[in-house]
């Protein structure tokens, strides 16, 4: 079954220029719902009012971090199912650990290519 | 002798801190001296020595001190690390107004791809993904500087500590310190090339859990 590109994509960055670089990198392999939120708390109250098919967030951010905000997720009844893909610049084991017992979907490190993006976007959707 | 030498050291000493209740190390290092001079004879060569060391080190802190007290740390703290951490705001602010013109500019790029077919259309989208990809900068960038700028203020805090401790008053800097918690640890930002993972890495250390 193809990947159905018109879901609701959540993307989550302080950097507003990072959002922005995401947005046009998904817009090319075709997923034009994208909404953005500039930290987890921000995520977490779109999310819990919304529809969204994939969350990719940043880590580094306040008040509410990435793994804060990915462990909400897993905690919310309604959002624990859906993909999560980290994209952050931290790229320690111990990063990377916390993040999978979170129950991170995927982690991508920055800086990363489009080809990167599409790939691990592919593989939390069931298709890599 | 020696009880004769101890009374005549604490009679100097407490003569000196009833007169002078602050007394600094310069004071101390003349009682030594003058207590040197009244034990003359009851003293052995090696025990002068070591006196004469201790008034010795008596003077080096002495100098010491006076040499941190005479540092400028107003200019450290209200001058210096102000106008680095500004400098390096203006850095950051710089480069992310420049990334949006380029990112501008390759949204217009984009959208004339989007009317175009073809190799022609592949060629364009192809060189605006590099651009986006590369326009990711910014962000590593500014997580870098952020730190170094946490670098500076801890410094700041670690010369006015120095300074207030040997070298009497200073401007109380209190570091900034961030929620102690266990996530707090793992937020490092950028790590050097050198020495970080990368994608290939991470996505080995992923599999391992499955």
């Amino acid at each position: 079954m193809p990947i159905d590109k018109s879901m609701n994509v959540l993307i989550v960055d302080d950097y507003k220029t990072m959002l922005r670089i995401i947005r046009n990198l998904l817009k090319q392999i075709d997923f034009n719902n994208v909404e953005e939120a500039t930290d987890g708390a921000d995520a977490l109250a779109k999310l819990r009012a919304g529809n969204f098919g994939l969350i990719i967030s940043d880590w580094n951010m306040v008040p509410m971090t990435g793994l804060q905000l990915l462990q909400e997720v897993r905690a919310d009844a309604r959002l624990k199912a859906t993909p999560f893909i980290m994209v952050t610049a931290e790229s320690k084991t111990e990063n990377v650990v916390a993040a999978k017992q979170a129950g991170v979907s995927n982690y991508i490190v920055k800086p990363f290519n489009a080809e990167t993006l599409r790939d691990k976007i592919e593989k939390v959707l069931g298709h890599g | 002798m020696v009880d004769h030498a101890g009374d005549a050291l604490a009679e100097r000493l407490a003569s000196i801190r009833a007169s002078y209740p602050g007394s600094e190390p310069d004071m101390v290092a003349d009682v030594v001296r003058a207590v040197l001079t009244t034990m003359s004879g009851d003293l052995s060569a090696k025990e002068t020595s070591v006196l004469a060391e201790v008034e010795e080190l008596g003077k080096t802190i002495a100098s010491a001190k006076a040499e941190i007290a005479a540092l400028r740390v107003d200019d450290i703290t209200e001058a210096h690390i102000p106008f680095a951490t500004d400098e390096l705001d203006a850095i950051v602010e710089h480069t992310a107004t420049a990334t949006n013109a380029i990112l501008s500019s390759c949204e217009t790029l984009d959208d004339v791809a989007g009317g175009l077919s073809g190799e022609s259309a592949a060629k364009l989208q192809d060189a605006t993904t590099r651009i986006y990809e590369a326009c990711s900068f910014q962000d590593i960038t500014g997580q870098r500087i952020t730190k170094v700028v946490g670098t500076l203020k801890a410094i700041e805090a670690k010369v006015a500590q120095i300074v207030a401790t040997f070298g009497g008053s200073s401007p109380q800097i209190r570091p900034n310190v961030a929620a102690v918690d266990s996530e707090a640890a793992l937020l490092n930002g950028p790590q050097h090339p050198a020495v970080a993972m990368d994608q290939s890495d991470i996505d080995r250390l992923l599999a391992s859990f499955e």
